[in-house]
């Protein structure tokens, strides 16, 4: 596909903004820029081919099953987005007099309602833009807590090894150090390991539930407890929130905070990587130490209110406010039913897919998952020589994208099916033909799978080139 | 109540059936009774028609005002309709980040167009494919140049509040202490303070030009006197500024950061945004977030992919450059579509006219008793004035008028104009404000 640069024709432009109706400024010269920016010169029409072409050649959750792990990719509902381009929405000026805002006053504070409900939380923020933005703040949050009762030896935060890469990332940017604790054989925490771990330099607990491996933790409400026993406080990373909305609240585990994805479990578009939003909720002795300002309701009205002892800002404004808007308008579609209708489906879906898969892949942690499992392609490379890379490709060829490949990192050839709750079993049954196909080809001839995907529209790029050889723009002949 | 669950009571009963169970209630056995929850007090689920009811009333309480003359850090341009239009489209709103090339070449094309862009636009040498809005590209930016012994950061008084109370929650948490420089009485950097300041523990020296209060800096005796004291110098920039006035590469600069929104994303009430985050070769491989190199494929056949991930937090964990993961992907294309749209001439066309627009409305202001100008450097669409009376009267007199007034700040009042604000609206500002101030 050719370029914006390589359609660029020099001349061509569109008549977009008047011409000046008030004088010209003249800058001196110092304080222009000497070199005119090689931006295409392109006509509405070349512009509007163009991404065309570059939409046929990009998978969204409208083309085709989506079933990739820990990413939650339902369905996005058409009517968030018309509601989330009302003009009542999008023109208005983050820094306008509040009393003229009360409309996005109201749409985040019934928002945070609403979400205080469903995670069991006592208040929360809607500034953190996504979701490892959300496990920043909610470790700030820790922060401020340890700073303020003078427990700054409680350096360590305790994450398990199938944790998502960015709660020790996150971790790290909020000033503590990691401390990993191996899963138990049944892919939970290790209550021993925990026990070992814990002590006067804990300052936290960062915890999926259900973890990336798709399993509830039945020892939840003793992880929590052995924690703040040693006097820290308990994270819930909100990804897989998902899998038990409506159903169990992290608030009622025992955890003092969380951050919850809008874009997996609250319906919101992922846009090619973002924008998310990872909203905070946290009980009420962490309220003070929320980012500032958050809406309250003071009568009739809403108002910006700023916590007593705020960490201050993780971001400009009040979040990815239209995103919200979208969250907003699925909650009130659903309900109270809704929400716990959409958990049931999205596990019986997942469930129903490792069923059908038991018998003939490595479903190595057991047949009760929730929202998710992990597959483990290991035997079959063991075998064939198939990896689980392979597998992944073969799928592009279906009009599937691929599940999450190998992570969680305890299952080194692994592949992460969550299938969500907006699939029917028809696609789930299509999904089940193509893996059993896929195992097929992989014991007739595992030497030709590495070639795949066989029909799209490149074959397996170059990553190491990439890499070794960074091109991060397109080099001009002039 | 409605619902995006497709599955029919029929299939459930077939799938309960497969996994062998006795009703969908045996999937959740396994959550001890303690956390489980009866009832969640939410209000009843809706129809489309009154969720679309409902959201429609709840935007008609805001107020849209026909006339907008407030900015700082959120500026109200034209959108060209081609913008909205592509953006729309499904792929692109419903895809995830563009882990599977093979599938993602669309999307991982228009994150190379828009790296190519910034870099043209900026002057510098890389760009990475956005993080979540100018505020955190600015913590991020002057967390990059964080050494071993270099562990404090200068911030100019001049920029925008809103970064300065980011950055300051991000470096808090790492062991980098700031030190906010304040403004020279002309509302630009004061430049010698800054320099005392700039000791050789200090890694890094931020300057927002435009600056907060609209004025252009001299950056280039900024980065003098940074690089002559080993520190690296991060600038914030407004996007459409850098259709006409001095890039931060051609001033020297290190990192360069800037809030995306003016390039074709509507106000939102603040979001999403785009943060924009641009640097030299040398640091190139210290940005953070995604980034999207080109490549080949098996067949030889150019290609694009996701690249340098070692330094992610799926690939790093707690060794990650940052924890960012989701950013601000549809963003970019937005910023991408803007700048394609409108090429060289037309982003050049909106600056000088935002910039032309502001300087008519200052001059008319000026003749108003009380709204003289505080600051006399040279300045591109902001400035502060006088306000002779309290501000807030002021901005909700003319409020009723359907204008919203430049923000109160510092006991003055921050004007902005863009390419939207013709000379009628202005000469009826000016007029109200001469009215209003009057009484």
């Amino acid at each position: 596909m050719r370029l914006l640069f390589e359609r660029s024709v020099p001349g061509r432009r569109a008549a977009l903004v008047p011409e000046l109706d008030v004088p010209a400024v003249r800058f001196d010269e110092s304080l222009m820029r000497t070199r005119v920016p090689r931006l295409p010169e392109l006509s509405e029409v070349d512009l509007s081919r163009h991404y065309t072409e570059l939409a046929k050649q990009t998978h969204g959750v409208n083309d085709g099953f989506y079933p990739l792990g820990s990413c939650t990719m339902k369905y996005n509902p058409h009517v968030n987005e018309e509601i989330a381009a009302l003009a009542g929405f999008t023109d208005i000026h983050p820094l306008q007099p509040v009393e003229t805002a009360q409309g996005c006053l109201a749409v985040m504070w019934e928002t945070q309602r609403d979400l205080q409900e469903i995670l069991g939380m006592d208040a929360m923020t809607l500034q953190p833009a996504a979701g490892a933005h959300g496990e920043y703040t909610g470790l700030l949050l820790v922060r401020r807590y340890l700073q303020e009762r003078e427990e700054t030896d409680r350096t360590k935060i305790i994450v398990p090894d199938t944790a998502h890469g960015t709660n020790p990332a996150s971790a790290v940017m909020a000033g503590f150090t990691v401390v990993s604790v191996p899963s138990n054989a049944q892919g939970g925490v290790d209550l021993d390991a925990l026990r070992a771990a814990v002590g006067p330099d804990t300052a936290g607990l960062m915890l999926t539930n259900p973890n990336t491996l798709g399993l509830f933790d039945p020892d939840i409400v003793e992880i929590c407890r052995i924690v703040h026993e040693a006097g820290g406080l308990c994270y819930y990373d909100g990804a897989n929130l998902n899998a038990i909305m409506g159903q169990a609240r992290p608030g009622d585990m025992g955890f003092d905070c969380t951050h919850v994805n809008l874009h997996k479990t609250f319906s919101t578009p992922h846009g090619g990587g973002g924008p998310g939003s990872g909203p905070v909720g946290c009980k009420d002795f962490l309220a003070k130490y929320l980012p500032g300002p958050i809406v309250v309701r003071r009568g009739d009205a809403y108002a910006f209110s700023q916590p007593e002892a705020s960490m201050g800002r993780v971001r400009g404004f009040y979040g990815n406010f239209l995103v919200v808007v979208r969250a907003l308008a699925y909650l009130k579609t659903l309900g109270a039913r809704g929400v716990s209708e959409a958990s049931v489906n999205a596990v019986l879906n997942a469930r129903y897919v490792l069923k059908r898969l038991e018998n003939s892949y490595s479903i190595p942690f057991g047949d009760s998952c929730m929202h998710e499992f992990v597959i483990d392609v290991g035997p079959l490379k063991d075998e064939t020589g198939v990896s689980a890379m392979d597998v992944a490709k073969r799928l592009l060829d279906f009009g599937i994208h691929p599940p999450t490949m190998y992570f969680p990192l305890i299952v080194h050839e692994a592949l992460m099916v969550e299938p969500t709750e907006t699939e029917d079993k028809t696609t789930l049954d299509e999904f089940v033909t193509a893996m059993l196909q896929i195992l097929d080809e992989a014991h007739e001839d595992g030497e030709k799978l590495h070639g795949a995907p066989f029909d799209c529209a490149i074959g397996r790029p170059d990553e190491v080139e990439a890499a070794r050889h960074p091109k991060l723009r397109y080099e001009f002949s002039d | 109540m409605g619902s995006y669950v497709p599955n029919t009571e029929e299939q459930r009963e077939e799938m309960v059936a497969t996994c062998g169970l006795s009703s969908t209630d045996d999937l959740f056995a396994v959550i001890p009774p303690e956390a489980r929850v009866a009832h969640l007090d939410l209000p009843a689920g809706l129809s489309e028609m009154e969720v679309r009811a409902q959201m429609q009333a709840v935007a008609d309480e805001n107020v849209r005002f026909p006339s907008v003359f407030r900015g700082a850090g959120a500026y109200r341009h034209y959108i060209p309709a081609i913008v909205t239009s592509v953006t729309s489209k499904e792929e692109f709103v419903t895809a995830y980040t563009p882990y599977q090339a093979e599938i993602s070449q669309g999307v991982l094309q228009s994150i190379f167009e828009y790296q190519t862009q910034i870099c043209e636009l900026t002057g510098m040498d890389s760009s990475n494919a956005s993080v979540y809005d100018g505020t955190t590209a600015a913590a991020e930016a002057v967390l990059m140049c964080k050494g071993r012994t270099r562990t404090g950061v200068v911030l100019s008084g001049t920029t925008n509040p809103q970064v300065t109370a980011v950055v300051k929650t991000y470096c808090e948490s790492r062991g980098v202490h700031v030190i906010v420089v304040p403004p020279a009485a002309d509302l630009s950097t004061d430049v010698d303070a800054l320099a005392a300041e700039t000791g050789d523990d200090v890694a890094a020296v931020y300057v927002q030009s435009p600056n907060y209060y609209g004025v252009i800096e001299d950056v280039e005796a900024i980065v003098a006197v940074a690089h002559d004291h080993g520190a690296k110098v991060v600038m914030g920039f407004n996007p459409i500024a850098l259709g006409m006035l001095r890039t931060p590469g051609e001033m020297g600069v290190d990192i360069a950061v800037g809030e995306g929104q003016p390039l074709g994303l509507p106000l939102s009430f603040g979001g999403p945004y785009l943060g924009i985050m641009c640097a030299r070769h040398e640091l190139m491989r210290k940005l953070p977030g995604r980034m999207v190199g080109e490549t080949t494929d098996a067949r030889g056949n150019r290609c694009y992919v996701l690249t340098l991930q070692a330094r992610e937090q799926h690939i790093r964990r707690e060794k990650a450059s940052s924890n960012i993961c989701s950013n601000e992907a549809l963003c970019a294309m937005t910023a991408s579509v803007y700048l394609a749209a409108m090429g060289p001439s037309g982003i050049r066309q909106v600056a000088e006219s935002s910039a032309a627009h502001a300087h008519y409305l200052a001059e008319r202001l000026a003749g108003v008793p009380g709204f003289s100008l505080r600051s006399s450097r040279p300045f591109f669409h902001e400035f502060l004035t006088e306000c002779p009376t309290r501000a807030d009267e002021l901005v909700s007199a003319l409020a009723g008028r359907g204008i919203l007034a430049g923000l109160p700040v510092d006991d003055g009042i921050l004007w902005c104009c863009t390419e939207m604000n013709t000379r009628s609206q202005i000469d009826a500002l000016v007029a109200a404000v001469r009215e209003v101030s009057a009484r």
